[in-house]
């Protein structure tokens, strides 16, 4: 206990000085690109911008696919000659179900939907059920890996839009089955980005169904869909789809040779490019549909077949709105629709304060730490004081090395940590003065009073360790960056209370082998 | 200043017969504690932002804030019952909004946005937060699991590393300080947020911290001397440690102080909670946790005449 080796006396210096080394960048500019420049990164709180939840809607992506299969079982299902009732789907269940029109069919129905295509191995099980209806039900892990996969391209497609606007370090991350986090720092008025990320963008061409004008109950293998530009009035729309969005392969704001207004002009790729030649050389006068999220854009009239696989939209745009289509075209579809649950946005002056706040707190309750140890413990209170400077630079210096991020409860987790952490100073100090009362020389003293007060300073880190483990857990956003720097903050107070401050004692002892201690 | 300390809390040969006021200790705990329940229920808790959901957006204006303006043209966006309050300075203004499920908070909060603008033209909104109903429903679930498991766990730690009369003693001790903690939010009309739950959970460590010195203590005595009786065991253990417990309290209630003078909105909330729940952890470390220990390990432990764990 009142030995330290060479190395060991090495090792302990090296780290502090390691620790100032890497605090350094933090106060530095970078030199040069090449050289590794770890920092701390200041949380929204600190630096301003928004924090996005968003809720990604599972429940839509089964009940697309329970649709879609439902349709493909009625067409096999009437394909062969066979009838059914009672068709109804239950989006929860993940399964739909109908009547045979005849039991004696059942045996044939459950043939042919056990027989469909499915997605991936195992997708879906069909059976009979007691009341004579056939139930197809998808499997729950053919549901996960779906919507795991619809979240990872929803990612992609929003990390996707959010770079097309130009947003600086976005941070796109997905939370749990079915969130996505989307950082935005330095924007603090996501509206616009809200707007865009809100938005689906599921393009399809479709051709409107002319027998039906005027209709207000859609005829069967239609539709009908809102117009954009007439509120309140809806078009009869095939549902076919002859072209789809997903075969654009640029898109991008342009204005209308004809009125110039603003509009957005798209290229195919070849698949799309032949679709949309056949479709339109074969229906030339016949309307066309620019159908988006279901709503219809424009539909204008075909009047000759388009066949370079260019074409233009002219909705009745504005600069804003016609540039962000062109964006969310090029940026692709969002698999799901996406909701926000939660937003947070601090503008860039509440956030400098905030760090002015924090950092003039970080100095005073330093100060008077200082001040109080050297009042209550004289020389050792020093050595404690230039310990708790270390554990300061140690604090940062790991957060630096992990590039964590900073936030406001962070710098108040630093705080409260400093307060902390002279409590293993305080132990030892506290049991040494004991020790010698009980007529201990001072060497046997320090001994004893670092032996005694490292279990007691074990435990109580531990317990206070757990609390905050746990805070990390289950704490969000800037409570995670407390419940961080304070777990961070046990491990620096261990090393710099139980290594350093008493090295510096030891080598304070061993230099002046002194007759009593100042206690 | 370099050399020896220059000042003590109290002098080393201090002998305070802390167990003799063990009943009145108990009893004006429990007494608060009551009150705090009550408190709880009635009125009860101001939720936070986080756990209640809505929308919280401050402005800052140009010149003084007006009020009127700002109403209008929250009503001319369909906004109602939007509560329009002042704070800080002049040129603060605090709007807040209730949400339930059928609320679209964040088409909302940007009508807010927009309305504040219009009425004080050159204002800036420094801060919008909305939070949908459904997440805050669950982010009140994880902070109340948080503080649960966290209680669990110290238990299961001082059960492990002391014998359980300590360890109930102690939970025993941070519910009653957890209540009173609840009780002062009440009173003091601090939101309680995710923010309030990392306080409690703080004071939660550093109280347990503060129990487990005492505790250690109490155990190193029960070795060391075989014969006394506890009650006078538990005060010689306190006084022992008592320059510790009062220092370090000090140390992290001077390291809290300045976050509640200069810490803002965002932290003088929860600096004030941590600077109560330091009075509260040490007081009761005294007067509550070792009292009981009195009470649940006056016939055990000291009967027990093999050695403690060793630690």
């Amino acid at each position: 206990m009142m030995y330290y080796s060479r190395a060991k006396l090495f090792s302990v210096i090296a780290a502090c000085l390691a620790g100032l080394l890497l605090c350094v960048p933090n106060f530095v500019r970078k030199p040069a690109a090449s050289i590794p420049w770890p920092q701390i990164h200041l949380g929204l709180d600190l630096r301003g911008g928004s924090y996005l939840l968003m809720q990604v809607d599972l429940s839509s992506l089964t009940h697309d696919r329970l649709q879609s299969l439902s349709d493909s079982a009625r067409q096999s299902l009437l394909a062969a000659g066979l009838g059914y009732r009672d068709i109804a789907l239950d989006t929860k269940q993940g399964q739909f179900s109908f009547r045979p029109r005849d039991p004696s069919e059942k045996d044939r129905d459950l043939k042919i939907l056990s027989d469909m295509p499915r997605a991936v191995a195992d997708e879906f099980t069909v059976a009979a059920r007691p009341d004579g209806s056939i139930a197809l039900t998808l499997s729950p892990d053919a549901m996960r890996t779906r919507a795991h996969e619809a979240v990872t391209q929803a990612i992609e497609i929003v990390r996707r839009r959010i770079d097309a606007t130009g947003a600086v370090d976005p941070e796109i991350t997905r939370q749990g089955e079915d969130r996505i986090i989307v950082e935005l720092p330095g924007i603090s008025d996501p509206e616009h980005i809200k707007s865009l990320l809100g938005t689906t963008a599921r393009m399809t061409f479709r051709l409107v169904d002319e027998t039906a004008p005027g209709a207000t109950v859609a005829p069967p293998g239609d539709t009908m869909l809102p117009l954009t530009e007439a509120p309140g009035q809806t078009l009869a729309v095939r549902d076919h789809i002859d072209v789809d969005g997903a075969d654009l392969v640029n898109a991008g704001a342009t204005t209308d040779e004809q009125t110039g207004g603003w509009a957005v002009n798209f290229t195919l790729n070849s698949a799309g490019t032949r679709a949309f030649s056949a479709v339109t050389q074969a229906n030339v006068g016949r309307r066309f549909a620019i159908v988006l999220d279901n709503k219809v854009i424009e539909a204008p009239v075909i009047r000759s077949a388009i066949t370079g696989g260019n074409g233009i939209i002219t909705g009745n745009f504005d600069a804003r709105k016609a540039t962000d289509l062109g964006l969310l075209l090029r940026a692709g579809a969002l698999p799901v629709p996406l909701t926000v649950a939660e937003e947070r946005s601090i503008g860039p002056s509440l956030g400098a304060d905030s760090i002015r706040a924090g950092a003039l707190s970080l100095l005073v309750g330093f100060l008077l730490v200082i001040v109080f140890m050297a009042l209550f413990y004289g020389r050792f209170g020093w050595y404690a004081n230039v310990a708790l400077f270390a554990n300061l630079v140690l604090m940062l210096a790991i957060l630096s090395l992990f590039g964590a991020t900073l936030t406001l409860p962070g710098m108040a987790g630093m705080l409260l940590t400093l307060g902390m952490a002279v409590d293993a100073n305080i132990l030892i100090v506290e049991r040494i003065r004991e020790e010698l009362k009980r007529g201990r020389t001072p060497l046997a003293a320090m001994q004893a009073g670092f032996e005694r007060a490292t279990a007691t300073i074990l435990d109580s880190n531990a317990t206070a360790f757990l609390a905050h483990v746990m805070l990390f857990v289950f704490g969000t956003g800037p409570v995670r960056g407390f419940a961080l720097t304070i777990t961070i903050g046990i491990a620096t107070t261990l090393f710099s209370t139980l290594l350093l401050s008493r090295l510096l004692m030891v080598r304070w002892y061993a230099l002046t082998r002194p007759s009593t201690l100042p206690v | 200043m370099f050399g020896r300390p220059l000042l003590r809390f109290v002098r080393s040969d201090t002998h305070i017969n802390f167990m003799r006021g063990r009943f009145l200790g108990l009893a004006t705990s429990a007494v608060l504690s009551l009150a705090s329940v009550i408190l709880f229920f009635h009125p009860g808790l101001t939720l936070g932002l986080d756990f209640k959901g809505g929308i919280v957006v401050e402005a800052r204006t140009n010149g003084p804030a007006d009020f009127g303006k700002i109403r209008t043209a929250l009503a001319a966006h369909h906004i109602e019952a939007a509560g329009v309050q002042a704070f800080g300075s002049d040129n603060d203004v605090l709007i807040r909004l209730g949400a339930d499920e059928n609320t679209n908070t964040n088409a909302v909060i940007d009508q807010v946005r927009h309305a504040v603008t219009e009425a004080q033209p050159g204002a800036t909104v420094v801060r919008a937060d909305a939070v949908g109903a459904s997440v805050s429903a669950e982010l009140f679930r994880n902070g109340l699991l948080a503080l649960g498991l966290s209680l669990v766990m110290i238990l299961a730690y001082i059960w492990f590393r002391f014998e359980w009369e300590f360890a109930l003693s102690a939970v025993i001790t941070l519910v009653l300080d957890l209540t009173k903690t609840v009780g002062f939010l009440v009173l003091t009309h601090f939101e309680f947020d995710l923010v309030m739950v990392a306080a409690i959970l703080t004071i939660l460590g550093y109280s347990t911290n503060d129990k487990v010195v005492v505790y250690d203590r109490v155990r190193e005595n029960l070795r060391r001397y075989r014969t006394m009786p506890l009650r006078e065991l538990i005060d010689l253990s306190i006084n022992e440690t008592l320059n510790r417990t009062l220092g370090t309290s000090t140390t992290v209630f001077l390291a809290a102080l300045p976050l509640a003078i200069f810490g803002g909105s965002s932290l003088s909330g929860f600096a004030w909670v941590m600077l109560f729940g330091i009075v509260v952890g040490t007081s009761s470390s005294i007067f509550i946790a070792a009292p009981l220990l009195l009470l649940l390990g006056e016939k055990r432990l000291r009967k027990d005449t093999k050695p403690a764990a060793p630690g």
